[in-house]
């Protein structure tokens, strides 16, 4: 008689669990199926001179982050001193894939904050960023020198993912080839 | 009166029109065409307001995959390829029906357990209820009737 006074009760607690195990959880980080994938293949106009292609074949062989970005997304301009520092030191390449943006805008943004990466790729309709998994902005890609996505970053970098995600994955790839 | 009335009218003629659904101005070359279209869009997800699917969502990114989804079945991809295509690029989340497989079975079966538990339970509170009742109903007459 007892354990049926218990069993709401138990009921309850297993629910409470079930739901506070989903209190911490953030819903818009959807986890990308593309990790441990090959990168999707880029070739796309460069933003300072529409003329040249910025390509991933150039930079196959050696790690380099993918960031995903637009001068009317906030959250990148919350990023931006995180990019820089990174730049500044010199870790590994940063190519910059403008998405949806307008090229005045972007050059502007630049001007104006700093320009953190070695190569910026232009999509303009949103193609590639469909290819790479993006919903949002900004996200950045981990990709290594074989050319496979080894980390995803959703939302803006900030230095502690750097110290975290970043340079473990960074340090673990450079080991894995003498 | 009556041009209240016919205002009141047109409001509701278009308010029905905008709730239909996201209305792109893509070049059907059958109604089948676009019927199919709307489908698919309805069982995709737009992922930057993720509980509305892309049919009807404005957000940039749903009108970028509503183009892209347009675009496959120009390329003449079935129904399945179009999905497999694009939870290969943002997962099994971009399906609102999402596939039967292990980690889902809580999700699909998980409610139809709880429903035979809840018949389980009341089944046998409705027995032990009616047990006495029939005890007294089938108990001997007293003596002296």
């Amino acid at each position: 008689m007892n354990w049926r006074m218990l069993f709401p009760l138990g009921v309850f607690l297993v629910l409470a669990a079930v739901l506070a195990s989903g209190l911490g959880k953030d819903p818009r980080k959807v986890p990308s199926p593309l990790i441990g994938k090959p990168a999707p293949q880029f070739d796309l106009p460069a933003l300072k001179v529409p003329e040249r292609r910025v390509t991933s074949l150039a930079y196959a062989g050696k790690p380099y982050l993918v960031n995903v970005w637009g001068s009317w997304c906030v959250a990148c301009r919350e990023e931006h001193e995180t990019l820089m520092n990174l730049s500044r030191s010199g870790l590994l390449p940063i190519v910059g894939l403008n998405w949806k943006d307008a090229r005045d805008d972007a050059l502007r943004w630049l001007e104006l904050f700093g320009d953190p990466y070695n190569d910026i790729a232009v999509d303009a309709d949103g193609r590639m960023a469909i290819d790479f998994g993006v919903y949002g902005a900004p996200e950045s890609f981990l990709i290594d020198g074989t050319g496979t996505i080894r980390h995803k970053f959703i939302g803006p970098i900030t230095p502690k993912l750097v110290e975290d995600e970043l340079k473990p994955r960074l340090a673990a790839m450079t080991r894995g080839k003498p | 009166m009556n041009r209240s009335l016919r205002t009141f009218a047109f409001a509701g003629l278009l308010a029905a029109g905008m709730a239909a659904h996201a209305i792109d101005p893509l070049p059907f070359k059958d109604l089948a065409e676009e019927h199919r279209y709307q489908a698919l869009a309805r069982e995709l997800r737009c992922l930057v307001c993720q509980n509305q699917n892309l049919a009807d969502s404005d957000a940039g990114l749903a009108r970028d995959l509503r183009q892209e989804v347009f675009d496959l079945m120009r390329q003449g991809k079935s129904d399945e390829e179009i999905k497999t295509f694009l939870t290969a690029r943002y997962g099994d989340f971009v399906l609102y029906r999402p596939p039967v497989q292990a980690n889902t079975w809580v999700l699909w079966f998980g409610p139809l357990v709880v429903l035979v538990l809840g018949a389980v339970v009341v089944v046998r509170i409705v027995r032990s209820r009616a047990a006495p009742a029939t005890a007294i109903a089938t108990a001997p007459p007293p003596e002296d009737a």
